[in-house]
């Protein structure tokens, strides 16, 4: 009995609404996904029988026909290329800056958080008065403001986005570092200083090599939240403008799946990009793995 | 560690005071722009006149979504996620670290494995199950649901239940207690700490989210904060003449309890419970 249950087999009962969440939240929606996506999958009344007859590869070949889908795919290419290395570099910078004892260091490290754990929503509208046309920082430009401006421009949309989401979600990123150079050994520190190691080549021998495993963590999260982007392109350039330039896979899952009601068209979007994502993930896990 | 020396002392807390600055003035700018009566995007707009200061961006922005409902229905959303992970979590995160049952390992990796499938990409499915399959549209249930357990409160109560001694549990054992008397008058106790920290995760989330209550609430009275404001600033920023004295009024009271809890608790939101995952 004990090899067959374990020990304390009243543990399965206390997982168990967790594991029933598991399934029925994650497991099944994703297994449905992949279905609806090899079906011709329209909404009907709930209840009504009716006929949804497998389709194979029609769906993924309606998607990757679609210009506005791969135009999408683009789009958060650019903002991963903008946001991953943006997030790892500045949230490395500043959590061994507030590593270190500073003055204010609980001051600071409020200020870093606040954008992280307020709504998108909320900082969208400050974010909306500052970039727009006549806003703040075009008054501060002057006559080096772009035109047509930040968020209405096909080139900058995108990479104001991407500004955007780090601003936004650095906080978090700043966090996880802070806890992981809290296990880089003191004495490669003292070893280093020994041997003379300035400040910067400290940091390039000892807090880098040290931190690999997070940064590894942060680019993989970084990259599944580029993944996930829809309220930022949705509420700051207006539904993915100007012409589509900033939309996003999600965005377009949104409006594909329940505006024009195609959900099989949308699944098939979503298996593309998680595939995509964890093809993505593998290859940046073997580049930052690599001695 | 090498004590930095005096002028590169200087010159990294000023750059982290530049830093701070870049961080807090959409806040602090969020806030001067609610209250003037024409928000100026000019340069001066960012030093408030005393003489322009008003209230009637707010009593704007409650004119067109009622605050009032919004903000219940917000509290209502927030407190069934936390009510839900707080009990199945606490639950989940006990069995995790202190019992030893068949599937526990098969558990502990799926719950890690979840991390990094996008939920976004679940909402199509769970839009079809939830609203179309159960009729849970404009329902908290339907709202609730998809949120019902944070993975991440479950991984922090399992690390802190991992840090209470085995010495306890045994004596317990000894004299007879039940796993949920356990549970209930020893291990949560110990770790009310951990209770604050998940309690500050779990409200950031569905105080935040966005996507999905906005899927699924159609009627104006069932949504959101975060979905009504969003739904002014996309339906009503394009025809309005100055719509940002009310987005930003808005935006201040969406901003204004998750910020004030966070600043309440921020020495409970530390970064050695979550990055236990990091440890390499």
């Amino acid at each position: 009995m004990t090899r067959l249950l374990g020990k304390q087999p009243v543990g399965a009962l206390f997982v168990a609404p967790y594991v029933i969440f598991l399934a029925a939240v994650f497991a099944f929606p994703l297994g449905f996904a992949v279905y609806m996506s090899f079906h011709d999958y329209f909404f009907a009344a709930p209840g009504a029988i009716v006929d949804r007859p497998f389709v194979g590869f029609a769906n993924y070949a309606a998607v990757l026909s679609d210009a506005a889908v791969r135009q999408s795919f683009v789009n958060i290419a650019v903002f991963l290329v903008i946001n991953v290395p943006l997030t790892v570099a500045l949230s490395l910078v500043l959590a061994t800056a507030l590593n270190k004892a500073v003055r204010a260091r609980t001051f600071f490290r409020v200020s870093y958080y606040v954008p992280y754990i307020t709504a998108s929503v909320a900082v969208v509208g400050v974010w909306l008065f500052l970039f727009n046309s006549n806003g703040l920082v075009n008054a501060i430009l002057g006559p080096l403001a772009p035109d047509p401006s930040w968020l209405v421009n096909e080139t900058l949309a995108m990479p104001t986005v991407a500004i955007y989401v780090t601003w936004k979600q650095l906080g978090f990123f700043i966090l996880l570092y802070l806890a992981a150079l809290q296990n880089v050994p003191k004495e490669l520190y003292e070893s280093a200083a020994v041997d003379g190691a300035g400040r910067f080549g400290t940091f390039w021998a000892v807090t880098m090599p040290g931190v690999r495993p997070a940064t590894t963590l942060v680019v993989l999260l970084a990259t599944v939240t580029g993944a996930n982007l829809f309220t930022e392109p949705y509420l700051l350039t207006g539904g993915g403008g100007p012409d589509g330039a900033s939309t996003s896979p999600v965005l377009l899952m949104y409006q594909r799946g329940i505006e024009q009601g195609n959900p099989d068209v949308a699944s098939a979007i979503g298996v593309i990009l998680v595939v995509g994502a964890l093809l993505v993930a593998l290859i940046q896990r073997r580049l930052l793995e690599r001695d | 560690m090498r004590t930095a020396s005096k002028p590169i002392r200087v010159l990294q807390f000023v750059a982290l005071l530049l830093g701070a600055v870049l961080f807090l003035f959409p806040f602090y700018y969020m806030i001067v722009g609610s209250l003037q009566a024409e928000p100026e995007s000019s340069p001066a707009g960012a030093f408030p006149d005393p003489g322009n200061i008003t209230f009637g961006n707010y009593r704007e922005i409650h004119g067109a979504i009622d605050l009032v409902s919004s903000l219940i229905n917000s509290g209502i959303f927030t407190g069934g996620v936390i009510l839900g992970t707080i009990t199945l979590g606490l639950l989940a995160g006990y069995a995790l670290a202190r019992l030893e049952f068949r599937g526990r390992g098969a558990v502990f990796n799926t719950m890690l494995l979840i991390q990094i499938v996008p939920f976004q990409l679940l909402t199509v499915p769970l839009y079809v199950l939830i609203v179309r399959d159960y009729g849970l549209a404009d329902s908290y249930l339907g709202m609730i649901l998809p949120f019902a357990i944070n993975s991440t409160a479950v991984f922090v109560f399992r690390q802190y239940f991992l840090q209470l001694p085995r010495e306890l549990f045994e004596a317990a054992h000894i004299d007879g207690a039940n796993e949920v008397q356990i549970l209930l008058r020893i291990a949560v106790p110990l770790v009310k700490p951990a209770l604050l920290t998940a309690v500050l995760l779990t409200f950031i989330g569905p105080w935040n989210e966005f996507l999905w209550p906005f899927l699924i609430t159609k009627e104006a009275d069932m949504q959101p904060l975060a979905v009504s404001l969003a739904n002014y600033i996309s339906n009503v920023s394009s025809r309005a003449a100055n719509p940002f004295g009310a987005i930003l009024a808005g935006s201040c009271v969406l901003a204004a309890p998750a910020v004030a809890l966070f600043v309440a608790l921020q020495r409970h939101f530390v970064s050695t419970n979550l990055g236990s995952s990091v440890k390499g």
